[in-house]
């Protein structure tokens, strides 16, 4: 048993629903009781879909148990195919039905419908969305792809230029709407043909064709990396492994791409601005800015890149919440000298953050609001979604164009460089007051901790001196005051880390102006 | 799944065809109330026992962002605790250890039973006795049933309301009558009807839910009880076994449904004719001119109701007696008769009533009837939108102060926003 107070993956349901909802001609029955139709919301909502997802639900109720539950599921999933007349049906259950034991497959099975009916075991208590979204997409493609495809690529192998599928893009996705175009600008313009991009947009007949394709780009590993090892398996079709977030990856991922296309062809002009952004003169203040980084793997690992090697901030914590790619993340955060954070617990993310006291967070919605409440600037890097994370505008993440949205997201919420020093200089402008926000962003950040916070929080993250317990003069602490609040975390950790490695007692004035001219940068 | 009927429950008051429908529903489960009791009993918190998917659903439900740290929270049950391998009870005493350490501030802690609690047969009654024993005085530990199961959106809150019943004291014995409001309201909407109340001369009015779980009102014989919503089965009926007397009225939407609602209430309490005129006259006007304003958007207009709060006889019957609005289709997920029948009465004979759910063929319905509104839930309104219907989304009726005279307007508003809107934008 875990308590949660939020959660960053739905159940391994909504994953299915996910894949469902990508897709044309995918319709999914569920067996599960009437308030797991909450899900329909994430889509309609959150995404502003025009339609419904995809989905029917036996919507059993208490009274139906020990009796006809399982009747409820076949009518259900016959009314739905006479509905809505599926190419392919996918058949399961929520955590509820899963207890009850009722094996919609088997049933699904029994109703004889004449199209494929793909049965899911998702086990609800032990997976989550991202996995159940994976599992879900591999089904469908273990169901439906043809085994003939790799017989029609080899025989026309040498008159028809190299091609490969876009796979892992799906609905709810972070930003993949606009990804996908993006990267598939890349492709083309190097000269290979995108096949089938997948499981957005796609359909049944689609998924058929994927052994067609000379290999496969896997945009998002969360979702499509097992289906991806399959087709490898089974077509014998290589992948990619580079995501191509940010200037660097973007280039490794073209040169990874020609090389797997057997091509040599120079990709020409990159429209990016981002290396010229971070190397122009007011792009200074950025240098060494302490930044954590948390989210899904994919998008975690691809930011701490970006943000140590292309904007020169300093990672000082990275995580995720996806346990299936903990591995990657820790060989990642190893590579900038600090030990990943693992968890899909708020509160672990919520106490790391305060005890780090970064001057940027990069992570997801659940971060923002994190960082929000500690009163230190962030911008969202990672699902899970809000409907904030669906801009009217294009706003991909991926690509060179991607590079450049990531620029001016994650520098928007700073102070801007001459601002910054205004500041510390004339600390006393009683417009430059406590809590005062970055002047071109309307809104004042929180206060660090009003007192609601104060009281909620876990010992950890009320203290965020926890681990160096050295105590401060009166003197001291005023002076600190002085200091500009957005860099008042780090002088407050960094006085208390040289107090401590000095064996100090009690920090002064002086230790502060000591441990000041030690760290000056 | 569609077996739908008509039946016919006789021809006494509140009496009329109701259609049934058992087929696929589209609405919340009871967890969902948690979004606003949660708010309302400011020292309580609610501890789901369920799954990933109740987390879920209740987080969807608040939105990622609020403001302060939420009163709820959801102790996930996982494989080992299904496997045998944690003992159920052990796992539940050390999360709840874990939350009241975090939160030494809350005084009454609601332990809300799942689906999966439920089919499990996790006895949370049970569990919430002992942990009450552990944790008293300072916190006293109660169970209630959310679960989808059993439980239908704002039945939620019928159930938590039940379980506070039980831990109401007895009123002593020749007491004199009081007013208890049952249901949870606004603050603002509580204290404008506190104020009517005592402009009636009626002095002893209680609210329940309180807004602090450990000031429970007290309970008895001399108890006169006003619904303040329609949802109330289980705990009306609790209250009556505890010697409380309902006071059968309308809800208060609306200047009509306000002071039916009120006049109960007077006529309870022997309040003279003139001095309730007197009391209620100026609110009264006031909501009627207001109403009357948003009237010209939505005169003539039909409207659909897709099954959602329970709300919708009382809505339909505003909105068609002050708003002159037509329903064609009011849906509801239940429909208590008794408490209802005075809306019931009021509500215009060609309204279809519809108990239930059938969504697919709902839909079809609502796409024949082609209404100038239709209010459904969140997972149907942009779709409908899409489809060239203008929609109200059904779960800001329950999010907004809508009860009483100052907030008809505003009930209206909400009503003819979406339609304005319409006519406002070119593209
Ligand atoms: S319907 Fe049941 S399983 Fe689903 S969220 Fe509600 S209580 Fe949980
Ligand atoms: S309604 Fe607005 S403020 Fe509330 S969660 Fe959604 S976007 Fe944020």
């Amino acid at each position: 048993m875990q308590l949660t107070l939020w959660t960053y993956e739905g159940p391994p349901h909504v994953g299915a629903m996910r894949i469902a909802a990508s897709m044309t001609g995918v319709h999914y029955v569920l067996h599960a009781p009437q308030g797991d139709t909450y899900a329909d919301l994430l889509f309609t909502m959150i995404e502003r879909r025009d339609s419904r997802p995809p989905v029917t639900y036996s919507t059993f109720q208490a009274r139906d148990l020990g009796g006809d539950t399982a009747e409820l599921f076949k009518t259900a999933a016959r009314q739905a195919y006479e509905r809505f007349r599926p190419d392919v049906m996918l058949v399961g259950a929520s955590c509820t039905a899963e207890l009850i034991q009722d094996d919609p497959g088997g049933l699904a099975r029994a109703l004889a419908l004449p199209i494929p009916v793909v049965p899911l075991e998702l086990p609800a208590y032990q997976k989550k969305e991202n996995w159940g979204a994976a599992e879900t997409f591999l089904q469908l493609v273990r169901a439906l792809a043809a085994p003939g495809a790799r017989a029609e690529r080899s025989a026309s192998v040498s008159s028809r230029p190299p091609s490969c599928n876009i796979l892992g893009a799906t609905a709810l996705g972070f930003r993949n709407r606009d990804d996908v175009p993006e990267v598939r600008r890349i492709l083309e313009r190097l000269g290979i043909e995108v096949r089938v991009v997948a499981p957005l947009g796609a359909t049944a007949a689609d998924i058929a064709r994927l052994g067609e394709a000379d290999f496969n780009v896997v945009l998002y590993p969360e979702i499509a990396q097992r289906t991806a090892d399959w087709l490898k398996r089974t077509f014998g079709q290589p992948m990619t492994t580079v995501v191509p977030i940010g200037v660097g990856a973007t280039r490794d991922f073209i040169a990874e791409v020609k090389t797997l296309a057997g091509i040599d062809k120079s990709f020409g002009r990159e429209q990016t601005r981002l290396p010229w952004y971070a190397r122009s003169v007011d792009s200074t203040y950025l240098t060494g800015k302490r930044v954590f980084v948390f989210g899904d793997a994919t998008h975690a690992i691809a930011a701490a890149r970006v943000a140590s090697r292309e904007l020169g901030f300093e990672v000082v914590g990275l995580g995720t919440y996806s346990r299936e790619f903990a591995r990657e993340v820790r060989a990642a955060a190893a590579g900038y000298g600090i030990e990943a954070l693992i968890t899909d617990d708020y509160l672990d993310v919520e106490a790391h953050v305060a005890s780090l006291q970064p001057e940027l967070v990069l992570g997801s919605q659940m971060e923002r609001h994190i960082a929000k409440r500690l009163g230190i600037p962030a911008a969202v890097i990672s699902a899970p979604v809000h409907v904030q994370d669906f801009p009217a505008r294009t706003s991909p993440q991926m690509g060179f164009e991607g590079a450049n949205v990531l620029f001016d997201t994650w520098v928007h919420p700073l102070m801007m460089g001459l601002e910054e020093h205004l500041v510390t200089m004339f600390r006393d402008d009683f417009e430059f007051g406590e809590g005062r926000a970055p002047s071109h962003l309307g809104h004042a950040p929180a206060p660090a901790a009003p007192a609601e916070v104060q009281a909620t929080e876990s010992p950890a993250a009320a203290a965020p001196a926890a681990g160096s317990p050295v105590p401060w003069t009166l003197d001291a602490e005023k002076e600190l005051r002085k200091v500009p609040f957005f860099v008042r975390g780090k002088a407050r950790r960094n006085t208390e880390a040289y107090a401590g490695t000095r064996g100090i007692a009690l920090i002064t004035v002086e230790t502060l102006y000591d441990a000041k001219a030690h760290f000056g940068r | 799944m569609s077996d739908a009927a008509f039946l016919d429950h006789g021809t006494g008051p509140g009496c009329r065809d109701v259609r049934q429908e058992r087929g696929q529903r589209e609405v919340f489960c009871g967890l969902t109330s948690i979004v606003w009791m949660h708010r309302k009993i400011q020292d309580a918190f609610f501890l789901v026992v369920g799954s990933r998917t109740c987390a879920h659903l209740v987080q969807s439900a608040a939105g990622v962002m609020i403001f302060a740290e939420p009163r709820f929270a959801t102790a996930i049950i996982d494989e080992r605790d299904l496997a045998g391998l944690a003992d159920l009870d052990d796992e539940l005493d050390r999360v709840v250890g874990r939350l009241v350490e975090r939160r030494p501030d809350i005084r009454l802690l609601f332990l809300v039973g799942s689906c999966p609690s439920e089919v499990i047969k996790l006895d949370l009654s049970r569990a919430a006795a002992r942990l009450s024993t552990r944790f008293m005085p300072e916190c006293r530990v109660l169970s209630y049933s959310g679960s989808g199961i059993e439980t239908t959106f704002t039945q939620g809150e019928d159930n938590c309301l039940a379980g506070l019943v039980h831990e109401m004291p007895r009123e002593a014995a020749g007491a004199a009558p009081s007013l208890l409001v049952v249901g949870a309201l606004a603050d603002v909407v509580e204290d404008q009807f506190r104020t009517l109340f005592a402009g009636l001369g009626i002095a002893d009015v209680r609210f329940l839910p309180p807004r602090q779980g450990r000031s429970l009102p007290a309970v008895g014989a001399g108890t006169r009880m006003l619904l303040a919503q329609p949802y109330l089965a289980e705990t009306a009926r609790l209250l009556e076994g505890r010697g409380a007397r309902l006071l059968p009225a309308p809800f208060p939407f609306g200047a009509e449904g306000t002071t039916a609602w009120l006049r109960a209430a007077a006529q309870a309490f022997g309040v003279d004719r003139g001095r309730f005129d007197a009391v209620t006259g100026p609110g009264r006007a006031r909501a009627q001119a207001a109403v009357a304003r948003r009237g010209a958007d939505l005169a003539g207009k039909r409207v659909f109701f897709f099954p959602d709060s329970q709300l919708e006889v009382p809505l339909a019957r505003f909105l068609a007696r002050e708003c002159g609005m037509e329903p064609v289709e009011v849906g509801t997920p239940y429909l208590h008769r008794q408490h209802l029948a005075a809306e019931l009465d009021m509500l215009p004979a060609a309204a279809r009533i519809v108990e239930g759910q059938d969504v697919d063929l709902q839909l079809d319905r609502c796409r024949a009837a082609r209404p100038d509104l239709t209010v459904c839930g969140l997972g149907l309104a942009n779709p409908l939108e899409a489809e060239g219907f203008a929609t109200k989304w059904s779960i800001e009726l329950l999010f907004s102060p809508t009860q009483g005279y100052e907030q008809a307007g505003d009930l209206a508003d909400l009503f003819a926003r979406p339609l304005r809107r319409r006519a406002l934008l070119e593209v």
